[in-house]
């Protein structure tokens, strides 16, 4: 159908002819491998996200069959796994490092690389109105580093050692003795490597993108009149360059640790029945360095959801979003408020409770801009006339997760409660929520919105809807019930309770959990599918503007090519948010203020 | 083969949606899209409703059937505390959580697109963004409030009369030691750790204060309504001293001690009445992940009378007259002349 309306010249779809913005022929390599148009470099983040979440989704998949059926013997892991897997059974080795590996690649590679590499990428240009990056090249250069860290983490999956099992935040010692853990042998070297990989290509990433933001905003957008997809792509940019390179000098020092002799995370040591000469070091260094970046991190992960999130319930409840300034304002507080708060990880590492205390005081006060947004997101769905298309259910989910981690917040916050829940399930279903799940809901809910502008073709509504709907319920049914657990005091990386007398009584729950796990993860395949399938087969986009949006990306051509806009880069002359203004549905930011025009 | 099986169902259930799902997109065509969606719209809205109300149910029907499970009396002072902070916590996000949750979903289902109704033009109001930052400000300066005034008591000083015992990790198990008769905890270095000759934590037998220290794993004794400090250490990488009944953590650290304090309230046998679990036994969990057998890192704790402590201290030989059984009085040697040096330095 919708092909047959291509070939009718004249109309919109006209335009949906490929051009190439600087009109020269591009070889395959560089139109599509080594590119640096920040479209194909957006895709190249986006896929390689995609792939890694895969395998970290599977990695959960693999260690919940362990928890849910710890006396379950199945061979076919044996036959993939070998003696990772004896007897059809996770061993503790193979556990400790699948629980690694699913939170590093998740962390890092698919909600910080994925998601800002796909967003910041194709967002910031289409929308401040530029033809590219301020540096098309580090842009390049960033996927590149990327690629290469993903590459060497891939590898360290197929040591013989096995790949770093100490846990996502790689405390040392554990981390640094191979004698303590199998992983630490080889494994953690090549963590160590990827990562510093990884730090460059975060740091090459967010200076282009504040540079963009700040210099190379077309005619007329001043800085209040952007969408707020880019006020928060801005802040995780600033907060991803501030705090990356402290991980950085973490690690590096780790690396010392490791391989030179050094000591400055080691200490008094004696493993495996032998005495280590290491004196004077501390080990609790190394969680001041990691939470340094660790904290900002989970909103370096958040942050692009909000935008997109606050974007996408404006637009499709019709109706401008409600208090922009508190919104930006918010955005600010919480990527000051980011830097201020990391011991909050460590109140029960014989911090001084002096200390303790300032970090509970800035912490919670982070539940006051958080609210704020929550709040201005339900004032702008509130007598709106809101589209359900699987973007906006996304939105409207995601702001479910958000109210619910957040709230739980408050108590993993707060020292005192800390003491009793620190390192349980309930830390676990708490950043599951908030920052895991709610995470993937906003990516989901740009890349339902966005899909049309990058690939000129709808994904198939129906799947759509599917995916929302049992992912929602079934990060309910997961996550929610395992604050129960952490409240218990269940630890939470334990592989087997049955030798407890105290945690051995979820049994039924954990089966449960296991089997919604699968269920879930196999809906987020048909996503996979249904995204790959859209790309060659699906409808044709044959609109400018699909979602009656009024901001810039929808002024190019259905498929821009590399520049973005044929003509002129359009002028700007209002803000992003005129829904619903004066009788009108939308009024695009090109549109000139009328003169008998309402202000807002 | 039965693997086998799933995964041929697992595939068609794969082909059937989405062969529905790409016929539904026809269908929408055939009929009128703008008529599809706004189908499609109506069903979403309901379906949104619907899961505010089962999800309010779900999360009674949770808390119902896991209420049982966690938790349990706390047994010791400081716990209590936690939890009342816990308590006053759940009170507070409790009510902003349903009144939230239920705006969204109520508001995504009132307000689905319908023709009879436009979008109401609404950009700002800065009264309502002081009301919902002030109100916020005001719920969490209480929760600090009580927060603080709560972690200053659990991290305060330990009471002078507090026992001292020092715990150590490593991997995978626990180790303790207490100071004897005079209270203190001897002196000790990393690299003199030697079990082949009984000095598991590296006391240094020259310090007099450690000859009367006692050793011992996996299980800890404790005085009732005597409140207890832990000084706690790690041999290898970090563990963490994990108190679910007294609701207390803290990590064990390699090279950086750490300590913290509690008083008991129950025995083990008033919490196996109070439970009414005859077998119910005080845990030691690591919960702090230390490598392949974190899960299994278990030690127990015996709360129990200061008689029945003493009667049991009463038979625990010193680690120093173990170490050194030349030194011990008990395994009387004829050699005098030793005897009277050992005497020479515990009188030091």
């Amino acid at each position: 159908m919708s092909e047959a309306m291509n070939i009718h010249p004249g109309t919109t779809a006209a335009v949906a002819v490929h051009h190439d913005g600087h009109g020269h022929h591009q070889s395959f390599i560089s139109k599509y491998i080594f590119s640096q148009d920040h479209k194909t470099i957006s895709k190249q983040f986006l896929i390689t996200g995609i792939i890694w979440a895969m395998i970290g989704g599977l990695f959960s998949v693999l260690f919940r069959l362990q928890l849910g059926f710890p006396d379950q013997s199945f061979p076919i892991l044996e036959t993939f796994f070998g003696h990772w897997a004896k007897g059809g059974h996770i061993q503790p080795e193979f556990y400790y490092a699948l629980i690694t590996m699913h939170g590093t690649i998740l962390v890092f590679f698919v909600l910080t690389a994925g998601m800002s590499g796909t967003f910041a990428n194709f967002l910031i240009p289409l929308q401040v109105g530029a033809r590219d990056m301020a540096s098309p090249f580090l842009n390049m250069l960033s996927y590149w580093f990327f690629f290469l860290a993903s590459i060497i983490m891939l590898t360290s999956l197929f040591i013989s050692t096995g790949p770093a099992a100490g846990g996502w935040t790689i405390y040392p010692p554990l981390s640094a003795l191979g004698e303590a853990s199998a992983g630490s042998i080889h494994g953690m070297d090549y963590w160590i490597i990827s990562m510093a990989m990884f730090i460059v290509s975060s740091l090459l990433g967010g200076i282009n993108y504040i540079t963009t933001i700040l210099n190379m905003r077309t005619r007329g957008m001043s800085m209040t009149r952007m969408p707020l997809t880019m006020w928060a792509l801005l802040f995780t940019a600033i907060l991803g360059v501030l705090s990356f390179p402290v991980l950085l000098s973490g690690v590096l020092l780790l690396f010392f640790d490791r391989n030179l002799g050094t000591s400055f995370y080691l200490s008094d040591i004696v493993v495996n029945g032998q005495i280590l000469p290491n004196e004077g070091g501390s080990a609790i260094l190394f969680q001041h360095l990691f939470w340094f970046l660790g904290h900002p991190e989970v909103y370096i992960i958040i942050l692009p959801a909000m935008g997109i999130v606050s974007e996408i319930l404006s637009v499709n409840s019709r109706k401008p979003i409600f208090g922009y300034m508190a919104m930006v304002g918010s955005l600010f507080a919480i990527t000051i408020l980011a830097f201020l708060v990391w011991a909050h990880h460590m109140f029960v590492t014989g911090l001084n409770p002096f200390l303790g205390s300032v970090f509970v005081l800035l912490t919670l006060l982070i539940a006051v801009p958080s609210a704020i947004k929550v709040f201005n997101w339900l004032t702008t769905i509130w007598r709106g006339n809101i589209r359900f298309t699987p973007a906006t259910l996304f939105s409207i989910g995601f702001v479910s997760l958000f109210i619910s981690g957040g709230l739980t917040g408050i108590f993993v916050g707060n020292s005192t409660i800390d003491i009793h829940i620190h390192d349980t399930m309930f830390i676990v279903a708490h950043f599951h929520i908030v920052m895991g799940v709610a995470a993937f809901f906003g990516m989901f809910s740009g890349l339902y919105h966005w899909f049309p502008k990058m690939f000129g073709r709808y994904m198939n509504n129906t799947l759509g809807y599917i995916h929302f709907w049992v992912t929602i319920v079934g990060a309910y049914l997961i996550f929610w019930p395992m604050h129960y657990q952490g409240l218990a005091g269940m630890p939470r990386r334990y592989l087997d309770k049955s030798g407890w007398a105290s945690f051995n009584q979820f049994t039924e729950l954990d089966k449960m959990i296991t089997i919604v796990t699968i269920i879930v993860f196999a809906v987020q395949l048909m996503f996979v599918f249904n995204f790959f399938y859209s790309i060659f087969k699906g409808r044709k986009v044959n609109k400018l503007n699909p979602w009656g949006a009024t901001t810039l990306e929808w002024t190019t051509p259905i498929r821009p090519g590399h520049g973005n806009w044929e003509g002129e880069i359009p002028e700007v002359h209002r803000w992003a948010y005129d829904y619903g203004k004066d009788g009108r549905d939308f009024i695009p930011q090109t549109e000139k203020i009328g003169e008998n025009e309402s202000k807002h | 083969m039965q693997t086998f099986f799933i995964i041929v169902i697992l595939a068609l259930g794969f082909l059937i949606t989405f062969q529905i799902a790409k016929a539904s997109e026809y269908v929408a065509i055939l009929r009128g899209e703008e008529k599809s969606r706004k189908q499609t719209n109506k069903i979403n809205g309901f379906l949104l409703l619907v899961f505010l109300i089962v999800g309010l149910f779900g999360v009674y029907y949770c808390n119902e059937t896991l209420k049982g499970k966690i938790l349990g009396a706390a047994a010791s002072e400081q716990g209590v505390l936690i939890d009342k902070m816990l308590y006053i916590t759940i009170a507070i996000t409790g009510v902003v959580f349903f009144a939230t949750q239920i705006a969204l979903f109520w508001f995504s289902y009132k307000y689905q697109e319908s023709d009879k109704r436009k979008a109401y033009y609404y950009p700002h109001n800065n009264k309502l963004e002081v009301i919902w930052t002030v109100i916020p400000a005001i719920a969490l300066t209480v929760l600090v409030g009580f927060g603080l005034f709560y972690w200053f008591k659990i991290t305060g000083k330990a009471p002078k009369n507090a026992m001292v015992v020092e715990v150590t990790g490593k991997q995978f198990g626990w180790e303790f030691r207490y100071p004897g008769p005079d209270g203190i905890l001897g002196k000790k270095y990393y690299k003199y750790i030697d079990p082949a000759k009984n000095n598991s934590l590296g006391q240094i037998w020259d310090d007099p204060a450690n000859h009367d220290d006692v050793w011992m794993e996996q299980e800890m004794h404790l005085v009732v309504n005597k409140p207890v400090q832990l000084v706690i250490g790690s041999k290898d990488v970090i563990h963490d001293v994990g108190l679910v009944h007294f609701r207390m953590k803290m990590d064990a650290v390699p090279g950086t001690p750490t300590t913290m304090w509690f008083t008991p309230k129950y025995t083990t046998a008033e919490m196996k009445k109070i439970t009414g679990n005859p077998n119910f036994v005080y845990e030691i969990s690591c919960d702090q992940m230390c490598g392949k057998g974190h899960y299994s890192m278990r030690g127990t704790i015996v709360v129990e009378t200061q008689a029945e402590f003493d009667a049991w201290m009463a038979g625990k030989k010193p680690q120093y007259l173990v170490a050194n059984p030349d030194k011990d009085p008990s395994v009387a040697k004829p050699d005098s002349t030793k005897a009277i040096a050992s005497a020479a330095i515990n009188n030091k």
